[in-house]
């Protein structure tokens, strides 16, 4: 009993042994092609989980906004907006 | 439910024996009071020719490594911490022509060095602790946004390479010199994203122990720890340790980016730390020195320990004042006690501490807390601090004597 219960500490690292990154599902809604064009290229999506659920709609507009300001995100307004609403509304603090 | 949510995110789906199964992921063993989505997206995952370290993002990777990693006073290159801001990391194919270039508007001349040219000058060696500036933030209460690391964005390593003021010298240093800027080779993936690029003041790049590393604990540098040169800056935060360098910049201002300005930074007059005058404002001030810090490697929070008697033991560090004792806390006899101390590889390095410790059979906690040689001494509790540096909370560990 005792090994079965090791046993899925024993497989994860073998599933992702050559650094190929897992594909990484978020929440469904209306902002995920969005973010699969403009957020994904850059960075895994982790990302998003990690910092969650704690940041408020105001943590996450400035996360959004840094990534724009800091990184060279190429979204507009728009966009940046309704990433933001997505984010909060799926892993912002309740 | 930090048990429930450890469970979702392993994949592990046994009802029974949810003690064993928390015991051994150790992110969540060592760290109470990461966030869920931190707990739930960390892995244990395996980088080419690492360790299995546990991974926090994988795009650009972000890696820490398990308390087991420090129970030696040098860290394992294998089991080194990884840490990027951007994901386009040269391997080692396109690091064969790496070369390192030296310039500025207060240098004498501008120079392109080889791997060879930085072999042939003289070598130093040094023990040093490096840690991540935002090592614990995962801990911060209220959490805040970052990479979540618990406990293990850090390790000390012996690094040997030349002295960096040898290798400005090559070039000239201008007495109008103010900051000498870095970056190195990775670099993000849109042609919009600025280079991760640091500076250090002139002080700090003269200093006897600032090198350009060229190799960790006698072996070659792992890439993911910046073969084939990383700047080494002991008692200093990661942030300033350039991985891949490839620029060296002599400066006569100030580097003006968001990696000086906006980020990497703290509170002007909430934490001890270097002076850096050029970036140093009213307001807040660029993260440098490493606080005086402990961690337990010898039990994770919630072990099981004999009541007959245990030894508790772990590491301490600082920012290269040295350690001048550990004391430890027993909430049965409500008292602290002085642990031993051993010998640390450097003033910069991890030193090694232990105590011999009994209870009675049941649940009670340990703290522990470390001085320095200067005088500082772990705070109670964490400092708060917008992007969560500088973590270095006395550690409770909640044990159980049967």
């Amino acid at each position: 009993m005792r090994a079965l219960l090791f046993l899925p500490f024993l497989l994860l690292p073998l599933l992702s042994a050559q650094a190929e990154e897992p594909t990484i599902t978020l929440r469904p809604g209306p902002a995920l092609a969005t973010i699969s064009t403009h957020c994904s290229g850059c960075h895994s999506l982790d990302y998003v989980q990690m910092n969650a659920p704690f940041l408020s709609a105001d943590g996450w507009k400035a996360e959004v906004a840094k990534m724009r300001a800091a990184f060279g995100a190429q979204f507009d307004d728009e966009d940046a907006a309704a990433i933001t609403a997505y984010l909060a509304s799926n892993y912002g603090a309740s | 439910m930090q048990r429930r949510s450890l469970l979702v995110g392993t994949g592990a789906a046994f009802a029974s024996g949810i003690t064993d199964v928390f015991a051994q992921n150790p992110l969540a063993a060592t760290n109470p009071g990461l966030s869920d989505g931190t707990r739930a997206e960390a892995v244990m995952d395996s980088l080419p020719g690492k360790s299995p370290l546990i991974k926090l993002s994988y795009r650009p990777p972000n890696y820490e490594s398990p308390v087991s990693a420090f129970t030696t006073p040098l860290t394992q290159r294998e089991d080194f911490f990884v840490r990027y801001h951007l994901s386009q990391i040269p391997d080692r194919a396109a690091l064969a022509d790496w070369s390192l270039t030296i310039g500025g508007d207060a240098a004498g001349k501008t120079i392109k060095l080889s791997l060879a040219d930085l072999k042939a000058l003289p070598q130093q060696e040094i023990a040093a602790v490096c840690q991540c500036s935002g090592n614990r933030r995962g801990l911060s209460s209220p959490h805040v946004a970052g990479v979540q690391w618990g406990v293990g964005a850090m390790g000390c390593a012996l690094w040997r390479g030349p002295r960096l003021r040898d290798v400005l010298a090559l070039a000239g240093i201008q007495p109008q010199a103010v900051e000498i800027a870095f970056h190195g080779t990775d670099h993000g993936v849109l042609e919009a994203t600025p280079q991760f690029a640091k500076s250090i003041p002139i002080p700090r790049a003269m200093d006897d122990n600032t090198l350009i590393a060229l190799a960790m604990n006698d072996e070659e540098m792992p890439v993911w720890n910046g073969f084939p040169a990383r700047l080494v800056v002991p008692g200093w935060t990661g942030t300033y340790w350039m991985k891949h360098i490839s620029n060296l910049d002599i400066r006569t201002q100030k580097l003006d980016n968001f990696w000086m300005k906006a980020a990497y930074r703290v509170p002007t007059g909430m934490f001890p730390g270097s002076d850096f005058p050029t970036q140093d404002n009213a307001t807040n001030r660029p993260i440098t020195d490493i606080l005086i810090n402990s961690l337990a490697t010898s039990h994770d929070d919630n072990a099981t320990v004999r009541s007959s008697g245990f030894t508790l033991s772990g590491m301490a560090w600082d920012n290269g004042s040295g350690i001048a004792r550990v004391d430890v806390w027993l909430s049965s006899g409500e008292t602290w006690s002085v642990a031993m101390i051993g010998i640390e590889e450097s003033r910069f390095a991890f030193r090694p501490w232990s105590i011999q410790l009994a209870a009675s059979p049941g649940p009670f906690t340990v703290r522990i807390r470390a001085t320095a040689n200067s005088g500082t001494v772990q705070p109670e509790k964490p400092i708060f601090n917008p992007d969560g540096y500088h973590h270095n909370a006395i550690q409770t560990l909640r044990l159980t004597a049967i």
